[in-house]
């Protein structure tokens, strides 16, 4: 009974796994397969063609849009952790006036859901005059509510002895904060760097809304403005681009899964 | 002033004024546009409560808010029940435990989009992959996304499997706060499996099902990349989602009155749902 038990276990966990893991499998395989094979539940083409690479590369700007993509990105998670940190350590550690204020403005915020604000923010963008820029796509997320939050709790934590001594050592806030705070922090700083990453790295309808001009479109947006105007023409084209976005992610997910995981989960339990 | 207070409100003031330019004013020009009339182009007129009432009065958007319901009804138990039913599988002692772990969260790293035009492929009424397993059973095929009854559900189940890993997370941590002298002694009681998850393993799982439910619901009412890649919003408007209408107002119809009109009116429909489940929900607990 008990080892009747064990087997249905791992029948079933096989099974849960195969559903989640096989799709994006399949996904690969058929962006390597002539259009003639793509139905077949195989995950080994008969005939290995780069074809559907070639197509998607000559149709649209998927090069760029990567660039795109890993620049935004990677600009908005470097504000974040800097910005969001010196935000923090004030929060958490300084005492002045607005702080009270500052606190609840940023659990307020997040209480807020986007689709509120995402209409007056499209107008205020339009004024600015940053359509089809990068400022439209990086200048809204500089500060993260979420991160600033998760940054002050841990900062909390840190004893008040480790800043009265750098004081008396003749530091400033913003030295104690880079020298003494954050190798302490890495843990912490590593969670806010993957979900602020992966969530710009996957935003779609705020590229939408903001960028027409194909040059500077992200990979998300690309891919669905791609398949949605026919541009692929195939399965296996349009597969093919969206493995542009998949594959750094996926790569960076089988080195770092456990960080991944606390990351994203702790971020939208927080959020 | 002292050196402190200097440089907590030098520190804070880029944020501050983060604030002010994208929460605040966004906020309060929110709800100054459901009283106007704006295209981008000329300037903003005062509308009174014309949105206010059109949006009372249109077919559209009750169709969206009704298709969101209906993805809900479908896409809350379902992710209930799945996350639940792997945690429990998980926090057993295992091999692989983390191959099974990261396998189940694959697909909450990967984009939406990707998942959309991936699953409008496994989905296809011909060459779609899940027709053609339906095939070898002998079964016929299922037109899943341009069947009007079909539609929604098919996206429904997507999203609970894109995101099931991150619930599964949620229920695991849950799972490690059931002292183990509550399990022993129940054993001990000798009840059955049934018992121990009907009567311990369920109530003491009621935090995190309430918040299963809330980010599950905010999550169904924010849907928009799925309907937008995979149908359209069709067949017969069943797939539309109040955010690709508001979307669609706003980009295709230029109306930022009536758009901003339907974001306020979601944020509260978003408020009083998840009031009300919290409430619901919250009131099991005393039986």
């Amino acid at each position: 009974m008990k080892t009747f038990r064990r087997v249905a276990l791992y029948a079933g966990l096989t099974i849960a796994a195969i559903t989640f893991i096989y799709p994006f499998l399949w996904m690969a395989s058929a962006t390597f397969k002539p259009p003639i094979e793509v139905g077949s539940l195989s995950l080994i083409p008969n005939h290995i063609t780069f074809d559907n690479y070639r197509t998607m590369w000559a149709r649209a700007p998927f090069g760029r849009a990567l660039l795109n993509s890993a620049f935004v990105a990677t600009t908005i998670t470097l504000a974040v952790l800097l910005f969001g940190s010196m935000t923090a350590y004030a929060m958490a550690r300084l005492s002045f006036r607005g702080r009270p204020v500052l606190n609840a403005a940023t659990i307020a915020v997040l209480l807020v859901p986007g689709q509120l604000t995402l209409i007056p923010l499209y107008t205020l963008i339009v004024q600015l005059g940053w359509i089809d820029t990068y400022a439209a796509l990086i200048v809204p997320y500089l500060f993260n509510a979420t991160a600033i939050l998760m940054l002050r709790q841990f900062f909390l934590q840190i004893p008040q002895s480790l800043i009265d001594s750098a004081r008396m050592d003749g530091m400033g806030e913003l030295r104690i904060l880079f020298t003494i705070f954050w190798p302490l922090s890495k843990p912490v700083l590593s969670i806010v760097a993957i979900f602020t990453f992966m969530g710009s790295w996957n935003e779609v309808l705020w590229p939408l809304l903001v960028v027409r001009d194909q040059h500077l479109m992200t990979l998300p947006q690309l891919l669905t403005v791609f398949a949605l105007g026919g541009g692929a023409g195939t399965i296996g084209v349009s597969l093919a681009s969206a493995m542009v976005l998949v594959v750094p992610v996926v790569i960076a997910y089988a080195f770092l899964q456990r960080n991944f995981i606390e990351s994203m989960a702790g971020a939208g339990i927080k959020g | 002033m002292r050196a402190e207070e200097r440089s907590g409100s030098l520190l804070t003031a880029p944020y501050a004024a983060f604030l002010l330019i994208f929460a605040v004013y966004p906020i309060a020009f929110a709800l100054a546009l459901v009283f106007m009339q704006w295209d981008l182009v000329t300037t903003p007129s005062f509308a009174g409560f014309d949105n206010v009432r059109l949006l009372a009065n249109d077919g559209r958007f009750w169709r969206a808010v009704a298709n969101t319901f209906v993805f809900l009804s479908i896409h809350v138990p379902l992710q209930i029940a799945s996350a639940l039913a792997l945690a429990l599988a998980l926090n057993r002692r295992l091999v692989l435990r983390g191959f099974w772990r990261a396998s189940f969260f694959l697909p909450v790293v990967i984009s939406g989009a990707v998942v959309a035009i991936l699953w409008s492929h496994l989905y296809a009424t011909d060459v779609g992959l899940i027709n053609r397993l339906l095939a070898r059973i002998g079964l016929n095929p299922v037109p899943w996304l341009t069947d009007p009854a079909t539609a929604m559900p098919a996206i429904a189940v997507m999203v609970t499997w894109k995101n099931v890993g991150f619930y599964v997370i949620i229920y695991l941590a849950g799972l490690q706060y059931i002292p183990r002298s509550c399990q022993e002694a129940i054993e001990i009681e000798g009840a059955s499996a049934w018992q121990r998850f009907r009567y311990l393993t369920l109530p003491s799982l009621l935090p995190q099902t309430l918040l299963v439910v809330t980010l599950s619901t905010i999550n169904g009412f924010q849907l928009f990349i799925e309907p937008y890649v995979m149908t359209g919003g069709g067949p017969l408007r069943r797939t539309y989602s109040v955010v690709l209408y508001l979307y669609t107002n706003a980009f295709a119809y230029q109306k930022m009155g009536y758009a901003a009109t339907i974001g306020v009116a979601l944020a509260l429909i978003i408020g009083t749902v998840v009031l009300i489940q919290r409430r619901t929900i919250g009131r099991t607990e005393a039986l």
